[in-house]
């Protein structure tokens, strides 16, 4: 297997192009990349964000919602005692189209319409527009609902109303329960895991903007243009040209401007058109926090068989994921929650059985990982208990189970090529000096024993009381969208050599942080054998690009990336071709002046090989996996339970590095938020509303709580796509919670198995408290 | 009622409510859209501003606090370029080490950076992450930043 580790991808013929001109950067570790193309404008202020935009004559906006889980919506009565001749106030009554946010499912509408149900705590219910912002927060209170309260749902396994299920299964039941009769030693667990909000730093925001022809202009802040634009078309009776849409620069995403910013732009919107004025829909923290949607809870549990020597023999698991009070993008979180469910090990008797259901919590929908984080926390926190359980180190349990080429995986998928498992794994344990590191923090737990009020004894000197810990975990995340995903998306990716010479990239693909503004050029230009400076990357604005799908899933660098290649090689053969064979990069400017524009168009060809069943479940569920392991180091304090996660280990295999900064501050950044969702972030409900919705009560990381991340990037190339990308953005978020979990079971003895592993769970867990997970072996052989 | 005071170098003055937020006067009443606002309640460090050498909130910041006072902002930074309208060896640092991915947390952590290097502040590293701790990032997991800042404090 070609398995190369942090080399630029790019040909060296081709790295000429990839230079900076001379005097821009002379120092530091990126002189030989290009730097982050709007880097400068962000650096000096000057980039402009949604709510820096200046429009003359805006109103801003404001939304009114419910206060109730669950009711039906008797009446919206404006407070008789207030002039409402200076505001505009919308409801349902004002959407001129269907009243739905288009998606999977038509259930979710823009504004609950009177007579019909509030689903959850914060539903836009009405819409508010003033000249100014005083004027809009004075009246916000002013606008009663009258309501009828109708019984709420909040347990995802006691609600009726599933949204997706799913099963897969390499045979019949019979089979599963002979292999589990066979097994050395069974092993049940149960986990269970928290909402997590994206917490962009940039919070929702879009201006609508009345245009010609009764058309709105969107300008805001979001991953998927076209999303925005199909749902501008069904809500407002708009066609393709007259619902227009603009991304501006946009602060970051994380799957939190996939689906919702089509809310938010379509509440601009209405009440643009209902104003006759542009509108501005800026959302403030609390309501970001309150209403945006957050990573889909989940309960997931295992029941494993393996043999003695730590070989898996049979897995069954089930998934429950709440997916709120809509539908958003559930199944297809709960499809690639349920794929990744089992880990990234060969196991010859799988059943995964997946539901999503309803309840009246506001909904749940992308976030990075998209339903992968659930499930492969529970899946590596059961195989590290496997491990305990046979006395075998974590290390080489994976090392006997982890995929190989050649494997099988539960959907009938054979890994024919690309499976760097084993060299992440390798490389992972290497690096952290992992087994050293184990037999270390063992010594000191021996040092330790007896000392301290808990669980018995004098007290503790403050060195005893900090217990060091190391853990391990692997993953795998399949590479682009889902299934036949791709197949029916059908993306269009253009690079166009323009009349006046200039070349041009068009896709639909954002910039949010992730560098696709730097590395699409980049990758045109090592095809064309030009300086990347040379190649423009046109703005995401839908009257320009076409529809390259949306901006999730991390697809941008390998499969729309994949496109831009592949049309770069046939604009670069038609304009050689025509030129005497003379290079591109010498003839383009005449070719231009002489043949005018030449724009390629290039659609989504299927990878070569791969086919799978949406009916049954069974084929190639992704094109290739990426591969990822990490070993986190942690310090407890016995006495308190607090968490210091200090250094991880983050190893990635991406098939392909094609920017090696920007693809380390993927794995840096993703592996960060995998920490805060092991230690520290967790949205409480109340009667199905969240308790924490502020920023001083919704924790992230800082700089303080921050791991040192060490970051290896592999490369396992994937044959199918032109340049071997498989994707990095999501990769990192799989990996990093089982391995601070890990690491915290080797400080202090205990598992967590409900994440975030507070303090007080952490407590609970050494004082014995009954955790969730339960062995029911040794099993029948012992 | 006026206040006045220097932006950047230069003079400003406005007639607002004293209890006008300076973010808000940077952002709308002066056009200086470079602070950004992510929570306004002084918990993301954002808008991160430099008043009278120290790092503030301007969410947190009434108007009226800021008369016959300095401001920097982060427009200001590449006053002490080199080239007048370029980056300054911060903003450039950042730049090569990939420091800054989505860019809104930016501004205002090259401000709580800046007032750190300009206090004399150590290159060790947990220092330089206890200057930074104001100021939250979602994308980077702080490495690049840290080591960006380093990295200055290296080069002087």
């Amino acid at each position: 297997m070609p398995t190369r580790t942090a080399t630029p991808a790019i040909e060296p013929g081709a790295a000429s192009a990839l230079l900076v001109q001379p005097g821009t950067v002379t120092t530091g570790r990126a002189s030989t990349l290009p730097l982050r193309r709007e880097g400068p404008a962000k650096l000096t202020g000057a980039a402009k964000y949604t709510d820096d935009l200046v429009v003359p004559g805006a109103w801003y906006g404001l939304t009114i919602r419910s206060t109730e889980a669950h009711a039906r919506l008797l009446a919206i009565e404006p407070d008789p005692d207030v002039d409402w001749s200076t505001v505009v106030v919308a409801t349902a009554a004002d959407i001129p189209g269907e009243n739905i946010v288009s998606l999977i499912k038509d259930d979710q509408p823009l504004l609950v319409p009177v007579g019909g149900e509030i689903q959850h705590h914060a539903e836009p219910v009405a819409l508010l527009a003033a000249p100014d912002r005083e004027t809009l927060r004075a009246l916000k209170g002013r606008i009663r609902l009258v309501t009828e309260p109708l019984p709420p749902v909040f347990d995802p396994e006691q609600s009726e109303h599933p949204f997706a299920h799913y099963e897969i299964r390499t045979g019949e039941d019979a089979a599963l329960e002979a292999a589990f009769a066979s097994a050395d030693l069974v092993l049940e667990g149960e986990y269970r895991v928290g909402h997590q909000e994206q917490l962009y730093i940039e919070n929702q925001a879009m201006i609508a903007v009345p245009g010609e022809a009764g058309g709105v202009v969107i300008h805001g802040s979001m991953q998927c243009p076209y999303y925005i634009h199909e749902a501008m078309q069904r809500a407002l009776g708009m066609n393709a040209i007259q619902a227009r849409v603009i991304q501006e620069e946009t602060g970051g995403g994380f799957g939190g401007k996939e689906e919702y910013p089509s809310m938010v732009a379509l509440h601009a919107a209405v009440l643009a058109l209902k104003c006759r004025r542009p509108v501005r829909m800026i959302y403030d923290r609390h309501e970001d926090l309150v209403a945006t949607t957050k990573r889909h809870p989940a309960v997931v549990r295992h029941r494993t068989g393996v043999r003695r020597d730590g070989t898996l023999v049979a897995q069954d698991i089930e998934v429950v994921m709440d997916g709120g009070a809509y539908c958003t993008l559930t199944p297809v979180v709960l499809s690639r929650g349920a794929i990744h469910a089992g880990g990234p090990y060969r196991c010859p008797n799988v059943r995964i059985r997946a539901t999503a259901t309803r309840t009246n919590t506001p909904p749940n929908g992308a976030f990075r990982g998209f339903g992968a984080p659930q499930t492969e926390f529970a899946a590596e926190t059961q195989l590290n208990r496997i491990a305990e359980a046979l006395g075998l180190s974590p290390a080489e349990i994976r090392r006997r189970n982890a995929y190989r080429v050649g494997d099988v995986t539960p959907t009938g998928q054979v890994l024919n090529e690309s499976v760097a498992a084993e060299e992440v794994l390798r490389l992972a344990l290497e690096t952290s000096g992992f087994e050293a590191a184990r037999a270390e923090t063992l010594r000191r737990a021996r040092e330790r024993e007896g000392s301290g009020t808990i669980p018995s004894g004098a007290l503790r000197t403050t060195p005893q009381r900090i217990a060091g810990g190391v853990g391990l975990a692997l993953a795998w995340h399949g590479a682009g969208f889902t299934g036949s995903g791709e197949v029916h998306l059908a993306s269009v990716a253009s690079v166009e050599l323009s009349a006046d010479g200039r070349i041009r990239v068009l896709t639909a693909q954002t910039e949010m942080g992730q560098g696709t503004k730097t590395i699409f050029p980049l990758m045109v230009a090592a095809e064309l054998g030009v300086a990347v400076e040379d190649v423009e990357y046109a703005g995401q604005d839908t009257a320009e690009v076409p529809n390259s799908g949306p901006t999730v899933a991390s697809r941008t660098a390998m499969v729309v990336g994949g496109l831009c290649i592949q049309a770069a090689r046939r604009l670069k053969t038609e304009v050689e071709g025509r030129n005497g064979g003379r290079p591109f990069a010498e003839v383009h400017a005449a070719d231009a002046a002489e043949h005018g524009a030449t724009r390629i168009d290039q659609r989504f060809e299927p990878y070569p090989g791969v086919g799978f069943d949406d009916d049954t479940y069974r084929g190639d569920a992704y094109p290739a996996y990426g591969w990822a392991a990490a070993v986190a180091s942690v310090d407890v304090d016995l006495d308190t339970g607090e968490v210091a996660v200090h250094d991880v280990v983050a190893v990635d295999d991406v098939g392909s590095v094609i920017h090696q900064v920007l693809c380390e501050g993927q794995v840096e950044g993703g592996t960060l938020q995998a920490v805060g969702y092991a230690t520290i972030e967790e949205i409480k409900l109340r009667d199905g509303r969240y308790l924490n919705d502020r920023l001083a009560t919704y924790l992230i990381p800082t700089a303080l709580d921050a791991p040192r991340i060490h970051t290896i990037l592999v490369e396992a190339p994937y044959s199918g796509s032109p340049h071997g990308a498989k994707g990095v953005g999501e990769l990192p978020m799989d990996v990093g919670a089982p391995a601070v979990v890990a690491a915290i079971h080797d400080a202090v003895g205990a598992w967590i198995t409900e994440l975030p592993a507070t303090p007080e769970r952490i407590l609970a867990a050494m004082h014995g408290t009954p955790s969730s997970g339960r062995a029911v072996g040794p099993g029948r052989a012992a | 009622m006026s206040f006045r005071f220097l932006v950047n170098g230069a003079p400003a003055e406005v007639e607002v409510p004293g209890m006008r937020r300076l973010l808000d006067v940077l952002r709308e009443d002066l056009g200086l859209t470079g602070t950004k606002e992510g929570c306004g309640e002084g918990e993301c460090g954002a808008c991160s501003v430099i008043l009278d050498g120290q790092v503030v909130d301007a969410c947190l910041v009434p108007i009226c606090q800021v008369d016959g006072r300095i401001v920097r902002t982060v427009e200001g930074l590449s006053l002490a370029a080199r080239h007048r309208g370029e980056l300054d060896a911060l903003q450039e640092s950042f730049l090569e080490h990939g420091a800054a991915q989505c860019g809104i947390c930016t501004p205002g952590m090259l401000m709580a950076a800046r007032a750190y290097l300009d206090a004399g502040g150590p290159s060790d590293e947990g220092a330089v992450r206890e200057a930074i701790a104001g100021n939250l990032c979602r994308c980077t997991g702080y490495t690049k930043i840290v080591e960006a800042i380093q990295a200055v404090i290296h080069v002087d």
